[in-house]
């Protein structure tokens, strides 16, 4: 200790061999020409490999919705649908009201005390509020941004869904078969099978994301929604998730909001812009992200602000 | 949204401020030899204090060893105490160590189901928020009240006539002094610890959690009931041994509640588990108080026989918290 001088040295960072900046965002770089490059959106390269939808139901109906956070207009007249079939895609910078629109369609802004909605949102043509929130939120279930698996086996996650409410009826045996396949509809069974009993929080997060994904349908839901489900995860997991994703589509209308462009751009087949509570553009993907109509949404898919 | 991609400035070559073999410090651990020298001072004190509290918690805990084993008769851990000219003939203290035990599954039969319902009513419900305020200052100011001033307000009610049933009365004047009126307030020593450690617990909880069992439909109850209280385990435990901790080392109440006799002193033509509840007793707080030089019995071996046994009871409960807060280790808790 007494040989070092003072002050004491900084310690610095070395890199001795600094890696290039590396291809980031190679969709954007190789623009291919395919006409739209020229639109400046930069979205032009063939990274987007899903299949187009095969068919698209309409389940919900969000008609001039609105959020007010005491002064604060957080969602301002919205109207959108979401269909079975398809995923909707809501993208916007952050406190732009895309993630206050999703928590609306499951009723969940209600538990923030100075949340008032108003307008419509329908579901299967019957209007939410008219829905006990309890039935509603089996109906329609979330996927939230941090992995949340509740602290008990990846078995009793989803057991806690299919059971009646605080109940621990229905045993172990006659739930099995529900659990498994809602592990093996997040694509998570194979993983976890020898595990059952292991608790949730130690799987890898992605895992954890997928259990929550699990969970989410073991409510047999009809509307998905997910809240920036990958931002938390690395891109290996992304990847799996967001394939999962487009796989739901057929069985669930899916809604999910993201931060990632490149995201939405790869799995969504509608895309909402959202800015400052508004509903700035709605559009297929394609068309929002290769030629948008607004300025705004422009700017912000080309990276000019976020 | 993109994020930057990512870039590392050029480092400059080392400069000649660096003294030799800087760079080759070993380990992962940032050494306090590049603190300046206040910082080092006051790690220095840090680490004095430390040191100096360990060894006051080693020497009483060995003291207490060293003179609770010398002292310690199995046989007093079965003999009542009795009247005598000498420590062979006054017995054991084993009234007073049925007496601890009372009152403390007592105390904490009252206190930790109370304790557990008002933290998640402060947590989870709290509306509406004047009430909510009311609560954890009343909460507050019972933790802030001298178990002594407790003591002589359970005095008052428990001897009222529509309590009678809770002690001895003869005549229809109410004695007011039992394990039931001695448990009661302790069980009031015991709450705010409790409501505090489950508090914590809950709010340690991420809302997102909440948020998604609501979001698979359950109600407020069933979160509550199979999510947020197994996940506070270690926490109730905590503020289950702090409260027990206060209770079995209470002697105010003891003293001004329960008689303060050597021996229990059941009523007569109650029925079983009633006589002796409602009949006065003692405990171990009160015969090392009553054994030592300054109490009325004066053996202070036996005093210090009994604090052993006190100690041991405490170390207990210690260890017990521990293996709970291992086994939640286990489980897991969630990335913030």
């Amino acid at each position: 200790m007494e040989s070092l001088s003072f002050p004491p040295p900084i310690r610095r960072l070395r890199v001795e061999d600094p890696e290039p900046a590396t291809e980031a965002l190679p969709a954007i770089q190789n623009g291919n020409g395919n006409g739209q490059a020229s639109q400046g959106s930069g979205f032009t390269a063939a990274r987007r490999s899903i299949k187009a939808p095969q068919f698209s139901i309409r389940r919900m109906e969000i008609d001039d919705v609105s959020v007010h956070y005491g002064p604060k207009e957080a969602v301002k007249r919205v109207s959108l649908p979401v269909r079975q079939g398809e995923v909707l895609s809501l993208i916007g910078p952050s406190g732009c009201g895309k993630t206050t629109l999703l928590r609306s369609l499951n009723r969940l802004t209600e538990l923030t005390t100075s949340a008032r909605p108003s307008g419509r949102i329908l579901l299967d043509d019957v209007d939410i509020t008219q829905i006990e929130p309890t039935l509603l939120r089996r109906r329609v279930t979330m996927v939230f941004q941090q992995p949340n698996p509740f602290p008990m086996s990846v078995f009793d996650n989803i057991a806690y869904v299919l059971r009646e409410q605080g109940s621990r009826r229905a045993r172990k045996k006659t739930l099995e078969p529900a659990v498994h396949s809602a592990l093996d509809r997040a694509g998570l069974f194979e993983e976890v099978k020898d595990n059952l009993d292991h608790p949730a929080l130690k799987l890898s997060g992605g895992q954890q994301q997928r259990l929550c994904i699990a969970r989410a349908l073991a409510a047999e839901p009809e509307v998905l929604l997910l809240d920036e489900p990958c931002s938390a995860l690395d891109p290996k997991s992304t990847q799996v998730i967001e394939d999962l994703i487009v796989k739901l589509r057929d069985d669930v209308a899916v809604v999910i909001v993201t931060h990632n462009l490149q995201q939405a751009y790869r799995i969504a087949d509608h895309v909402a812009f959202m800015y400052l509570g508004d509903l700035v553009e709605y559009n297929s993907a394609t068309a929002l992200f290769g030629s948008p109509r607004e300025q705004r949404t422009r700017e912000y898919v080309s990276g000019a602000f976020g | 949204m993109q994020d930057p991609p990512l870039t590392v400035p050029p480092v400059p070559p080392p400069d000649q401020h660096d003294p030799p073999g800087a760079h080759q410090r070993k380990g992962a651990v940032e050494g306090s030899a590049t603190w300046s020298l206040s910082d080092r001072i006051g790690l220095a004190i840090c680490w004095a204090l430390g040191l100096l509290f360990c060894a006051i918690a080693v020497a009483i805990v060995v003291y207490l060893l060293v003179q609770g084993i010398k002292f310690l008769r199995p046989e007093m851990l079965w003999t009542p105490a009795a009247a005598g000219f000498d420590e062979t003939e006054t017995g054991g203290f084993s009234d007073a160590l049925f007496g601890t035990m009372i009152v403390a599954a007592m105390g904490i039969a009252i206190a930790l189901p109370t304790g557990i319902a008002i933290a998640v009513w402060l947590v989870e419900y709290g509306r509406p928020t004047a009430l909510a305020r009311i609560t954890e200052s009343t909460i507050e100011a019972i933790a802030g009240i001298p178990s002594i001033v407790l003591a002589l307000f359970g005095t008052v009610i428990f001897s009222s006539t529509a309590l009678g049933f809770l002690s001895r009365s003869s005549e229809g004047v109410v004695f007011g002094r039992s394990f039931f009126a001695a448990a009661a307030m302790l069980s009031l020593v015991a709450l705010p610890l409790i409501v505090a450690s489950v508090r914590e617990g809950l709010n340690s909880i991420p809302r997102h959690v909440r948020e998604a069992s609501y979001a698979v439909g359950k109600t407020k109850a069933a979160t509550t009931r199979r999510i947020l209280l197994p996940t506070c385990r270690p926490q109730v435990a905590t503020g289950a041994m702090l409260g027990l901790g206060r209770i079995i080392g209470d002697t105010a109440i003891i003293v001004v509640l329960l008689g303060a006799t050597q021996n229990f002193a059941p009523v007569e033509g109650a029925a079983f588990p009633f006589n002796y509840l409602r009949g006065a007793g003692t405990t171990l707080t009160n015969f090392v108080y009553e054994a030592s030089p300054t109490g009325n019995l004066n053996q202070p071996q036996k005093a210090y026989a009994a604090a052993f046994v006190l100690l041991l009871m405490v170390l207990a409960l210690n260890a017990a918290v521990d293996v709970v807060h291992r086994r939640a280790r286990k489980v897991g808790t969630w990335s913030h």
